[in-house]
This record gives C-alpha cells, sequence and structure tokens, in this order.
C-alpha cells in the first residue's frame, strides 16, 4: 500500500465516519419537521431556516448538561453500555459499496472502506452485537423499567434476526454471493427489455417477499415503531436508556440513527439495485458527453447520487411508519416474527431454491 | 495467509486473559462478558489468517447468538448463586481443583514440547482457494459434496435438540414462549 492509497483510505474512514454521525442531528429534525408534516403542524420552526439549527442547539444542551451517575448503578457496564451499542452500529457501514470502482492514474478506488468477500455476514454478524450495549444497559441501570426494556429488546431482536438471516438467503441463492459489490454489480444486468426502455435486474423484482420480510425485521432490528418496545414510554417509561442522560443518552441516539442508515443502506444494496444508477441516468450521462477520467468521475458522482438517494428514501420511510402505525403489543410482536415471518421466510427460500434450479432467476 | 506475530502475541495474550477472568472472576455477567471477549480475539485471529468465513460465524453464532442467550438467562435470574463464590469453597476443594488443573497444564506442556515438525501444507493453500473463488464458496463446495451426509446428520440432531427444547418447555409451562426461542436459536 503506497501512500496515495493511504490518503484514499483515509478519506473514505472519514467520510463513512462524518456520514454516520452527522445522521442523528439531521435525521432528528427530518423526524421532527416530519411528524409534524404527517400530524398537520408546523414543527420546529424558531431555530434558523425551517427550524434546521434545532439539532444544534439539541447538541448543545446535550454536551453541556451535568453528566449525572445515579447511585443504585453498577458504574462500570453503565458507562460501558453506550460504547457498546455506538461501536457496532459506526462499524457495520464498511463494507456497503456506494459507487463502482474508479482507475485513477493506475490507482483502482474502491468506493467501500473495506473490502470482504463475506460483506453480508459481516454485516450481520456486528448487527447483532448491537443488541449487547441494549442488555448492558437495562441490566447495569437497576431498574426494574430498564431492566424489563432491555428484555423485551433482547428476545425481540434475536426473533426477528432469525427471520432477517432466513430472508437474506434467498437474496445470497439469487446472487451467489457474499460480496456486496459483486450484489450490487449483478444488478445491473437487464431483466427484460421493454420497447427500448431496459428494466434492471434488481433484487425488489426477483425477491419480493425477501424484501418485505427484511425490511420487516430491519424495523424490529433497530427498534423503530411498529417496533420500539424496549422503549414503550406508556408502559416502561423510556425503557433501557431510563437512566441516561445528556452525551450518554445521545449516544444511544446516534447508534439508533446509524444503524437505520445501515439498514437502509443494506435494503438498497440488496434489493434496490446499491449504487446502480436509477433508469433514465443512462440516458443524462450519455448526453453529458464525456470521456477519459472526466467521464468516469461523471459516473462516479451519478452512481454516489442514486445511493445516497435510495438510501434517503429508506430513511424517509422509516420516519414516515414511524408518524403512522401504531405500537404492537407485545404478543403481537412476537406472534408475527414466528408464526408469520419465520414460515414465510422458509416458504420464499423454498421458492427461491426452485426458480434457481430451474434457472428462472 | 501470514499472521503478523504482533497481532498473534495480542489477540491469543488478550484471550488468555479474558478467559482468566471468565474463570476467575465472582459475577457471573462479568464472566460471560470475558467469555464474548474471548471469542472476539478468537475471531481477530482467524480474520489475520485470511479466514474471514470462519471469523464472521464466529461473532456471528458465539458472540451474537449463543451468549446473547447465556447473558438473558444470567440476567433474568440475576444469579448470585453461592456455588459460583469462589471465597466460600472448602480449602480441600480448592487444593483438588488446583492441582487437576496443574496435571492437566503438565500433560499440555508434556504433549506440546518439541513439537517442532513442519505440518505438510494440506490441498487449501491461499493461493488454491483464491483461484477456486474465496473462502465461503470452498467451505459450501466441500459441505454439500464430500461431507453432505455429516451434514444432514447434524441438522437432524439439532432438529431433535429443538425438539426436545419445546417438549420441555411445554410440559413446564403451557404458555412460556421464551423456552421455544431459546432452543430454536441454538
Amino acid at each position: 500500500m503506497d501512500s496515495f492509497d493511504f490518503i484514499v483510505m483515509i478519506i473514505k474512514v472519514l467520510f463513512v465516519g462524518m456520514l454516520m454521525v452527522s445522521m442523528a442531528p439531521v435525521m432528528a429534525w427530518v423526524e421532527r419537521r416530519g411528524s409534524a408534516l404527517i400530524q398537520n403542524r408546523l414543527g420546529p420552526n424558531r431555530m434558523g431556516p425551517l427550524g434546521l439549527f434545532q439539532s444544534v442547539c439539541d447538541g448543545i444542551k446535550f454536551a453541556f448538561k451535568e453528566d449525572m451517575i445515579s447511585s443504585h448503578v453498577n458504574k462500570f457496564y453503565y458507562v460501558l453500555a453506550p460504547l457498546v451499542s455506538l461501536v457496532p452500529a459506526f462499524m457495520t457501514f464498511a463494507v456497503v459499496p456506494f459507487a463502482s470502482n474508479l482507475v485513477y492514474e493506475g490507482h483502482e478506488i474502491r468506493f467501500q472502506v473495506a473490502n470482504l468477500n463475506v460483506g453480508l455476514l459481516y454485516v450481520i454478524s456486528i448487527a447483532s452485537l448491537g443488541v449487547y450495549g441494549i442488555i448492558i444497559a437495562g441490566w447495569a441501570s437497576n431498574n426494574k423499567y430498564a431492566l424489563l426494556g432491555s428484555l423485551r429488546s433482547s428476545s425481540q431482536m434475536i426473533s426477528y434476526e432469525l427471520s432477517m438471516g432466513l430472508a437474506l438467503v434467498g437474496a445470497i441463492l439469487c446472487y451467489s454471493s457474499l460480496d456486496l459489490n459483486t450484489v450490487a454489480l449483478y444488478q445491473g444486468q437487464t431483466l427484460i427489455e421493454l420497447g427500448g426502455f431496459a428494466i434492471p435486474k434488481w433484487g425488489i423484482l426477483l425477491q419480493p417477499l425477501g424484501f418485505l420480510i427484511f425490511c420487516t425485521a430491519a424495523f424490529a432490528e433497530t427498534n423503530r415503531l411498529p417496533f420500539d418496545l424496549p422503549e414503550g414510554e406508556s408502559e416502561i417509561v423510556a425503557g433501557y436508556h431510563l437512566e441516561y442522560g445528556s452525551l450518554k443518552f445521545s449516544m444511544f441516539m446516534m447508534a439508533e440513527y446509524a444503524n437505520m442508515f445501515t439498514a437502509s443502506a443494506m435494503m438498497v444494496t440488496l434489493y434496490f439495485g446499491g449504487y446502480q444508477l436509477f433508469p433514465g441516468m443512462h440516458w443524462l450521462l450519455e448526453m453529458m458527453n464525456l470521456s477519459g477520467l472526466s467521464a468516469d468521475i461523471a459516473r462516479v458522482a451519478f452512481e454516489m447520487v442514486s445511493f445516497f438517494v435510495k438510501c434517503a428514501f429508506f430513511m424517509w420511510f422509516y420516519v414516515w411508519v414511524r408518524w403512522t402505525l401504531p405500537r404492537f403489543r407485545y404478543d403481537q410482536l412476537m406472534d408475527l416474527g414466528w408464526r408469520v415471518m419465520l414460515p414465510l421466510s422458509l416458504i420464499n427460500i423454498l421458492l427461491t431454491g426452485v426458480l434457481v434450479y430451474y434457472g428462472v432467476i | 495467509m501470514e499472521i503478523s506475530p504482533i497481532f498473534f502475541y495480542l489477540f491469543s495474550g488478550l484471550a488468555i486473559a479474558f478467559a482468566l477472568m471468565t474463570v476467575l472472576k465472582k459475577n457471573p455477567v462479568t464472566s460471560a462478558f470475558s467469555l464474548v471477549m474471548v471469542f472476539f480475539c478468537f475471531a481477530g485471529i482467524y480474520a489475520m489468517l485470511g479466514a474471514h468465513l470462519v471469523a464472521a460465524l464466529q461473532i456471528l453464532v458465539y458472540a451474537g447468538a449463543i451468549m446473547v442467550l447465556f447473558i438473558f438467562v444470567i440476567m433474568l435470574v440475576n444469579a448470585d448463586i453461592p456455588s459460583l463464590d469462589l471465597a466460600r469453597s472448602s480449602l480441600f476443594l480448592k487444593f483438588v481443583a488446583g492441582a487437576l488443573s496443574l496435571v492437566l497444564l503438565a500433560s499440555l506442556v508434556w504433549v506440546f514440547h518439541g513439537f517442532k515438525q513442519v505440518i505438510p501444507a494440506g490441498p487449501f493453500t491461499v493461493a488454491a482457494i483464491e483461484k477456486a473463488g474465496g473462502n465461503t464458496q470452498v467451505v459450501s463446495e466441500m459441505l454439500f459434496s464430500s461431507y453432505l451426509l455429516p451434514f444432514e446428520l447434524t441438522s437432524i440432531l439439532l432438529l431433535a435438540a429443538i425438539i426436545g427444547a419445546v417438549a420441555l418447555a411445554k410440559r413446564q409451562a403451557p404458555k412460556s414462549k421464551l423456552a421455544i426461542d431459546r432452543g430454536v436459536k441454538r
């Protein structure tokens, strides 16, 4: 690895890191304005244009609030818990490609922090560690509500992880690869040609049922409504982060939004073509009539735009669902997980297996 | 792939330290988390050796699934079991345990002492695996061709364990869903 590759690596890491850090303030604003839009209110509109600086005020408040630790908590684990939930949340995005490779003066630049040939497994395994932060938080808080929240969360995450993994098996059968870059490239192929308009081979068309299961499980895994029983403020006050305040609480929030972003990125990469351009953008790219390096740079820019637009849609989708659907009851949640999602994901694997065997997909 | 000695000693040293903590700490929660850290160190060594699949599965299965359930149960019963308390056990038991572990250590040293012969390289060198399409591909091809029977037998064993867990849970408490979850995940 020479100095050029090293600098590129550092830039990539910084870019993805900053993206993850900035997700919480941006999404806090989107969530407030979105909820206001849906509930026909104004939402925050005092600080800055459209209330954009509300999140900055929140950040300042979090940073300067007294960092209080209750006397009844287990101090070591109490301080450890926010870190344990934050670190895996920031780690998972590392293998997601956000543009195709670019060759610059003989160097191949990958728009992906780490290129693992088991990328998909890496994401699932690191994401499955997020539950530790919540369990530790609930237990160390030494509070009944917090413990109830963390117990709910761990059983919920374990139940839905199963359907999530099985939904992914269907996708893996289609792409026959665990490498997310290969997955994204595969979806660049054409499925059918309709009168000069090529319909790309995106995962949603190959795996509609798989996407539905994955999407539902992703909501449960990120503890978002309608599956936010670990917080359930009407029953257990605030769940696992009841005893947390100031920056420690904001770390839980950052972890939640980082997890949401990774889940969106995974949905995009696996089912919506990843960084593949939107239909019509190819035409625009040809219209620009560029050649050589500038053409490549334009292509990468277009791919990044399409990737992040797709991700932004799913982030909005999270907000949209949150303010539309009410929370499930706990037994409904478990019923849905074990009696509906699990059999459906097994059926999905069976169907996909048959289709792949007969060469349809 | 060659592992750099620094990382090997770092990860193995940490693994040994956390393994000792697992055994010696009185708090069961600390023990469980130390065990998780041991799995992480193993995964680090596997990843450094180029076995990414094994590393990912190590974290996914052990740290992400099995240990979560262990910790879940420990926290649920909030275990403060006297038998786990090292200080309360009798001097005689301590002596026996110490002697037995010394015997084990001695036998390990005896076996590995003078173990200097070069291990012959099998067909699965790094280059061969790369050529065949990576770790995952090779493992799955082996699993579903040469080792299909053991693989299927293992799955039947797991199925039996699941059915056993469900049957036991049903007999004790008809509506307990927790036990069902636990059985399936293992």
